[in-house]
């Protein structure tokens, strides 16, 4: 897996904290993967060495670990933006041009599918039917759905995003 | 004690045994590849497939995992099962062609060609090599990631692995690892079984080339060995 030079800043959460997600769930090993999901809801993905200390702390070995993060497509091993963006492709999305969606997006951001934006604002991926196809094509970001985008209006979306980014940090 | 029946035969077994098990006792031959004794049931490649019931609830289970129960009917070689085993071998085939397991069972089994894309994948994903790891060598330095068609077996993060100690186990009882034997003609999907086409015989080479036990071509065709007037 090759991680961004940029990204060896991305940001790592303390062990303290890691602890504190252990204690939570009082250091059950059949608690796994609740506890790698409150990991990575607070630092976004999942870094070796916090699953290192994980597998160490639960006594479980890493591979076990390993497997369990690869198993579910929830979990990133690299490095993921502070919005995630999705474009369905799905078969309804995919016919009302969702390809092209996701083109206008990869230029706007310059990345790849599965990517991070040197800044980390964003991430891009895709998904097959999110289930609401009259509305295609769609994107979601996070947790909000656009329907019928155009590649026209995605700039103005993206700024919205790029916005709420600047307010968070300032 | 389970009483079950096998191929119409009675047999009883402890509590606990799998079908395979009771057919072991009663002599019967299974084929088995993902099955070793020492660790434990998988029930990865399949190839154990016997049926049980019959008519409307007849159904294929593995017999290596499948447990032993009371008044259980069991067939281990009707139609459907040997049919489903020659699908499956021609599988792995296309998988690992390069396997002399596989190969050998091909033989075998009379497989003689494979209808699907070779694609000289290798790893049969068996799990003998990680189930090997952890409870025989107590290392678990290695296992499966991804699934579906990712599914690969490797160490944590793709590299070399602080906890192996290249003990060389998963090598040993990889089936996959070990190569088939070259046989007298040019490698092809399928080797030159020794019971599919003419094999090297140590009359004819001077040295026996394939290991194939028993070896049966002679008596493939003509129920006795060829004499020279027949080649
Ligand atoms: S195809 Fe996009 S929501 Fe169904
Ligand atoms: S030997 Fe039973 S499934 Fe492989």
């Amino acid at each position: 897996m090759l991680i961004h030079p940029i990204h060896r800043m991305a940001r790592m959460i303390k062990t303290a904290d890691v602890d504190k997600i252990l204690q939570k769930h009082h250091n059950d090993k059949t608690a796994l993967i609740s506890i790698l999901q409150d990991i990575q809801a607070k630092n976004r993905w999942l870094p070796q060495e916090i699953l290192e200390y994980v597998s160490e702390k639960l006594k479980i070995p890493l591979i076990d670990v390993y497997s369990t993060v690869t198993f579910y497509k929830s979990f990133s091993l690299t490095p993921r933006g502070k919005h995630i963006v999705t474009v369905c492709l799905g078969t309804a999305c995919h016919v009302r041009g969702s390809p092209k969606i996701l083109d206008e997006l990869k230029n706007q951001l310059d990345i790849n599918v599965g990517e991070t934006t040197p800044d980390e604002n964003f991430t891009l991926q895709t998904v097959r039917c999110l289930g609401v196809c009259a509305l295609g094509p769609l994107m979601t970001i996070d947790d909000e759905y656009y329907g019928q985008v155009t590649t026209k209006i995605i700039p103005s979306i993206l700024k919205k995003y790029k916005k709420r980014v600047q307010e968070s940090d300032s | 004690m389970l009483e079950l029946s096998i191929n119409g035969i009675d047999v009883q077994v402890e509590e606990g045994s799998t079908i395979l098990d009771a057919a072991r006792f009663l002599g019967i031959d299974i084929p088995t590849l993902c099955h070793v004794e020492g660790l434990t049931p998988y029930g990865a490649c399949r190839l154990c497939v016997v049926e049980i019931n019959k008519g409307e609830q007849a159904r294929l289970v593995s017999s290596c995992t499948y447990p032993a129960e009371h008044g259980l009917q069991v067939w281990t070689h009707t139609r459907r099962v040997v049919e489903a085993r020659k699908m499956l071998i021609e599988l792995l085939l296309a998988m690992c062609p390069s396997s002399k397991t596989v190969q050998d069972l091909a033989s075998a089994h009379n497989v003689q060609k494979v209808r699907f894309k070779v694609d000289y994948s290798d790893c049969i994903l068996c799990g003998l090599c990680v189930r090997m790891c952890n409870e025989q060598m107590d290392a678990r330095a290695i296992g499966f990631i991804n699934r579906g068609k990712d599914r690969r077996i490797t160490t944590p993060f793709d590299v070399k692995s602080d906890i192996c100690r290249t003990c060389g186990a998963c090598m040993y009882i990889c089936p996959a690892c070990e190569l088939r034997c070259q046989g007298p003609h040019p490698p092809g999907d399928v080797c030159g079984g020794c019971l599919n086409v003419e094999p090297v015989c140590l009359e004819e080479e001077e040295q026996k080339m394939c290991f194939m036990d028993p070896c049966g071509w002679c008596y493939k065709e003509t129920g006795r060995r060829k004499t020279e007037k027949e080649k």
